[in-house]
């Protein structure tokens, strides 16, 4: 190929090193000859590569902790896990950063009222004052006026923790948490139809498939990882479909971008699946034998012929015909989305088209065929799984199925009459906190100040608790609402599983000691707990311990976790639930015998009628205002917005608008919705539908797309409707900026033994040098 | 084209600056990303592509040659090195010499910077961070024959035509199959694919 060599030897060159030199024990060594499977090693530096996997979002990639010889994490390598294969994204690369930021709260924060500041205080006043509060409210209003927030960045342990605490110790019905405001429209749109509440198919399957459907799902910015999926099942000549009111990385480069406007996914599928019948691409033998509940959704399509379904979506209709052909045509197709079609207020219905669209076509259950959701928080599958969600109990449990109740009730050793009903969604009890209902809370691993919609409601609610208490390792906007702020560990500094998008449970791995004065989630809720007088039910040691509790509270539901063991699943990299025994592999691929979760083994096919979003256009809100994510940071952005790289790679919110509106690039313009009105600077693409405007929402107030977006939620699955709410765009002076919250710089130091490394090239041997000179 | 080395595919590129933020973490350059990303039809696309050294093979290296400090050296396998600390004395002679615009100079140390493919790690056989962790392989590093067999029928150049003069690269660019004739980002004319000459 490129032929004459090179003449190098007149030039100046420099003698490589031979990589037989590399000395046993170091990291390039190691690395070389492909580390040992998840072993812990320390170098000849005392570098240390503890094994375990990020903490953001729901790809859950693999990653090596690097830590000195103090026992510090100062950074991270990239890890051969199956998952991600040394990939990782600049959340990944940067998240080390956070393990030892100085902004890190390093001692209980309290303060009796709101008006007085925080002052640092011990463990058991903290606690203390948290016990009395809980006590004082729930004997002045009954034991439903306390509530408890939970989060889907917990570990699973956590979670499960989460949901027995509140209902053995504060002995409360109102628990939910942020996965709420995640994925549970297409939780519960999977439920409905499959009777298991997960994606079908692994990532690895992406790469089989001959026709890839991505709908609501910016992969490229909000799992990054992902892509890699999805440019192989390009290599292999895979067509793919993208379905977004915005031209995103992966929408540019496919073969079909559907940009409809948004809030209309469900009419747009349901006239797909016209298409599909009226064309004759339908699977009759697999609908005949695998699925209920066919004529109803057959008779619904006929009402949508892709001429209606062109006018609600704002596309032309041969796309439509086009997608459907594409589609139903393909050997084995998949499709995949995530919260651009379930963010509404239709959200359940929108995946439940989806879904009937796949079973249609018969492309349910097969390698490359299938469908999944892509969990936005790096535990959002897990953290719902065992009990933190207001209607579940571990294993997946109904709180309102009797015999539910009796399973758990034993396990836990509490009486069936002590276990409380159901309680409300989280968006809900924030409404209940504005009217008074609940008058104390506890937030655990969540920042519903940036996070939840309608701002202005949510800081009503807050402000209208007597008592709140939040867990986190940063002073997030939520936490400094509280009266008692519990400095606890991050990811880096206990261990415990997760479950990513495929539903594959992984484990974490412990990398440091946690700073001084700093406690686990786990041993926070214990010891409230035992000083709530329910110790006996919480005498846990760790995560293991509470792990083994949540393997058994799980056996034989259909979240089954009992075969899956922390020593399994390091060896293995990782087990995909249900796994009912030790000897079980784990099922990477539903419903391989066409077989569902439902008691019929079919798939339940539901009937569903696209109504307009809830906030209505008028003349003075004519646009669609649509939130989501950029890829530098992570949902609330408490985390990732103190993390100087990230900060550098995106600092402040901005409008994405269509040039058609006649803005300059980066000029101040104001969005007025229902709600309230703020300024971003503009930028001006024609990637965006010209009747749509775009926000992320990882920033607070002033510039907080959350002050924005309609509080309106999907009457099934309780999720709010942040995808669309109307607007207008005006232009405006000037923009008022974020108060940052501390930044660390860029990078973290390095380990004493290479700070003394003055030179920037490699180590090198001393010919290395001497060869150098030109000729 | 050197054996093992980095392969730009730009119609893989998702903007996500994982390479900027991982040539930051790489031990030789310790918090100073020698990586940019340009967004190349800003305002109408969201496409962008990373610009990395592209390690010059013929004529060797323009920013070596025009160093009058000897400070930039190339290693027998072809990788253009970062400037030696103990000769760069921070003339910039370099940055005006390179015809994609690599090199940066630290002005308050007076030194030169740029991508030395992670010698730390190629030397190892490990490839260098920002390939290593690139979530969609737009930035590739191996063989020719370890990218085609990952990616069938994929097309790469590593030659490139500045007005009267050719530079061959050590890094090579990945190019649309059914357009081996359009210019490759940058407008340069693609006068080689895949070790073809295809100008005839
Ligand atoms: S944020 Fe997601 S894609 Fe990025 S490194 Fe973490 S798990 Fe991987
Ligand atoms: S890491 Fe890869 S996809 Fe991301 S910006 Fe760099 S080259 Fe592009």
């Amino acid at each position: 190929m490129t032929a004459e060599p090179r003449a190098a030897a007149d030039r100046r060159t420099f003698i490589p090193l031979d990589p037989s030199l590399a000395p046993p024990g170091t990291r390039a060594f190691r690395d070389a000859g492909g580390i040992p499977a998840d072993r812990w090693h320390a170098d000849q530096n005392g570098e240390t590569l503890v094994p375990t996997h990020c903490c953001f979002c729901g790809v859950q990639c693999g990653m090596y902790l690097r830590v000195d010889r103090g026992g510090k994490v100062f950074g991270v390598e990239p890890r051969n896990h199956d998952i991600n294969r040394m990939r990782l994204c600049p959340k990944g690369i940067n998240a080390y950063q956070q393990v030892n930021h100085p902004d890190r709260l390093t001692a209980p924060l309290m303060r009796r009222s709101r008006d007085e500041e925080f002052r640092e205080v011990s463990w058991d006043e903290a606690l203390d004052f948290t016990v009395a509060e809980v006590k004082r409210i729930q004997q002045a209003y009954g034991n439903d006026a306390f509530g408890l927030l939970g989060g889907a960045s917990l570990f699973s342990e956590k979670t499960y923790l989460v949901g027995k605490f509140a209902r053995v110790a504060l002995k409360s019905r109102h628990v939910d948490y942020n996965g709420r405001l995640c994925m549970v429209s297409a939780a519960g749109a999977n439920k409905l139809a499959f009777g298991i509440d997960r994606a079908g198919n692994p990532f690895s399957d992406i790469l089989l498939t001959d026709c890839l459907l991505i709908a609501g799902s910016n992969v490229g910015e909000c799992f990054p990882v992902m892509t890699q999926y999805v440019w192989g099942a390009r290599d292999r000549g895979a067509s793919l479909i993208v379905v977004d009111p915005r031209e995103t990385a992966i929408a540019r480069t496919a073969d079909i971008h559907v940009a409809l406007k948004p809030g209309t996914d469900s009419a747009f599928f349901t006239s797909v699946l016209n298409v599909v019948i009226a064309e004759g691409l339908t699977d009759e033998n697999f609908l005949a034998a695998h699925a209920t509940g066919w004529e109803e959704v057959k008779a619904k399509a006929a009402e949508y012929p892709p001429s209606r379904a062109a006018r609600i979506c704002g596309i032309p209709a041969e796309q439509i015909v086009q997608v459907a052909r594409t589609f139903a045509r393909a050997p084995k197709a998949m499709a995949w989305h995530a919260r651009g079609i379930e963010h509404h207020s239709q959200g359940v219905e929108n995946c439940l088209s989806v879904i009937s669209l796949c079973a249609a076509t018969g492309h349910i259950g097969k390698p490359g065929a299938g469908y999944g959701t892509i969990t936005g928080q790096g535990n959002g599958q897990g953290g719902r799984e065992h009990g933190q969600k207001s209607d579940l109990l571990p294993g997946g449990r109904s709180i309102t199925n009797p015999e539910h109740r009796r399973q758990i009730c034993e396990i836990w050793g509490i009486e069936e009459s002590e276990l409380p009903p159901a309680g409300t969604s989280m968006m809900e009890m924030v409404w209940q906190m504005q009217r008074r209902e609940i008058r104390g809370l506890i937030g655990i691993c969540n920042n519903p100040f940036v996070s939840l919609p309608n701002y202005r409601v949510v800081k009503e609610g807050y402000d209208a608790t007597e008592f709140h208490a939040q867990f986190d390792f940063f002073l997030s906007e939520t936490a400094a609402n509280a009266h008692v702020v519990f400095p606890v560990t991050t990811w880096a500094e206990d261990e415990g599983v997760m479950a990513n998008a495929e539903a594959r449970v992984v484990k974490h791995n412990k990398a440091q000691d946690p700073p001084p004065g700093v406690r686990t989630d786990t041993w926070v809720m214990c010891e409230l707990a035992r000083r709530l007088g329910a110790g006996d039910k919480f005498d846990f040691s760790g995560s293991r311990a509470v792990f083994d509790e949540l393997r058994t509270a799980s056996a034989g539901t259909v979240n089954d976790y009992y075969g899956i063991t922390y020593e399994r699943l390091e060896e293995t990299g990782g087990i995909a639930w249900p796994c009912p025994s030790t000897d079980h592999p784990g099922t990477p691929r539903l419903f391989e015998d066409g077989s569902t979760y439902h008691p019929d083994g079919k798939i339940h096919l539901q009937v569903v009628e696209w109504h307009p979003p809830m906030d209505p256009y008028d003349d003075e809100h004519p646009m669609s205002l649509t939130t989501g994510r950029t890829v530098a940071h992570f949902l609330s952005g408490n985390q990732t917005r103190r993390l100087g790289a990230l900060v550098e790679q995106t600092p402040r919110p901005w409008a994405e608008i269509h040039p058609s509106h006649g803005f300059r690039n980066g000029e101040p313009v104001r969005i007025v919705t229902r709600r309230g009105s703020e300024v971003f600077p503009a930028l001006v693409t024609e990637a965006i539908r010209p009747d749509t405007v775009f926000v992320p929402y990882h920033w607070p107030v002033p510039t907080a797309a959350n002050a924005l977006t309609i509080d309106a939620l999907d009457p099934r699955s309780k999720i709010p409707e942040y995808k669309v709410c109307a607007c207008r765009i005006e232009h405006a002076d000037r923009i008022d900026e974020v108060p940052a919250p501390p930044v660390a710089p860029g990078h973290v130091a390095y380990p004493e033994t290479q700070v003394s490394r003055t030179d920037p090239l490699p180590p090198t041997s001393p010919q290395g040098r001497g060869t150098s000179e030109r000729s | 084209m050197m054996g093992r080395t980095i392969f730009i595919d730009p119609g893989r590129c998702i903007g996500c600056q994982a390479c900027v933020s991982a040539c930051r973490e790489c031990d030789s350059h310790r918090g100073t990303s020698m990586i940019h990303l340009d967004y190349t039809d800003e305002g109408h696309s969201v496409a962008s592509l990373p610009t990395v050294c592209m390690h010059c093979e013929d004529p060797v290296a323009p920013c070596a040659e025009v160093c009058p400090a000897d400070a930039i050296l190339v290693t027998a396998d072809g990788v253009v090195q970062q400037a030696d600390t103990t000769r760069c004395i921070g003339c910039a002679n370099c940055v005006n010499a390179c015809p994609f615009g690599v090199p940066k100079i630290d002005l308050g140390a007076k030194l030169q910077l740029k991508c030395n493919l992670c010698y730390d790690r190629t030397a190892y056989g490990l490839a260098p961070m920002c390939a290593t962790v690139c979530p969609t392989g737009a930035l590739f590093y191996g063989t020719v024959e370890e990218l085609q067999a990952e990616r069938p029928g994929v097309q790469v150049a590593d030659t490139f035509v500045f007005g009267e003069t050719e530079v061959r690269t050590g890094v090579a660019m990945v190019v649309p199959a059914e357009k081996v004739r359009w210019p490759v980002p940058g407008g340069l004319p693609v006068v080689e694919i895949n070790g073809k000459d295809v100008r005839r």
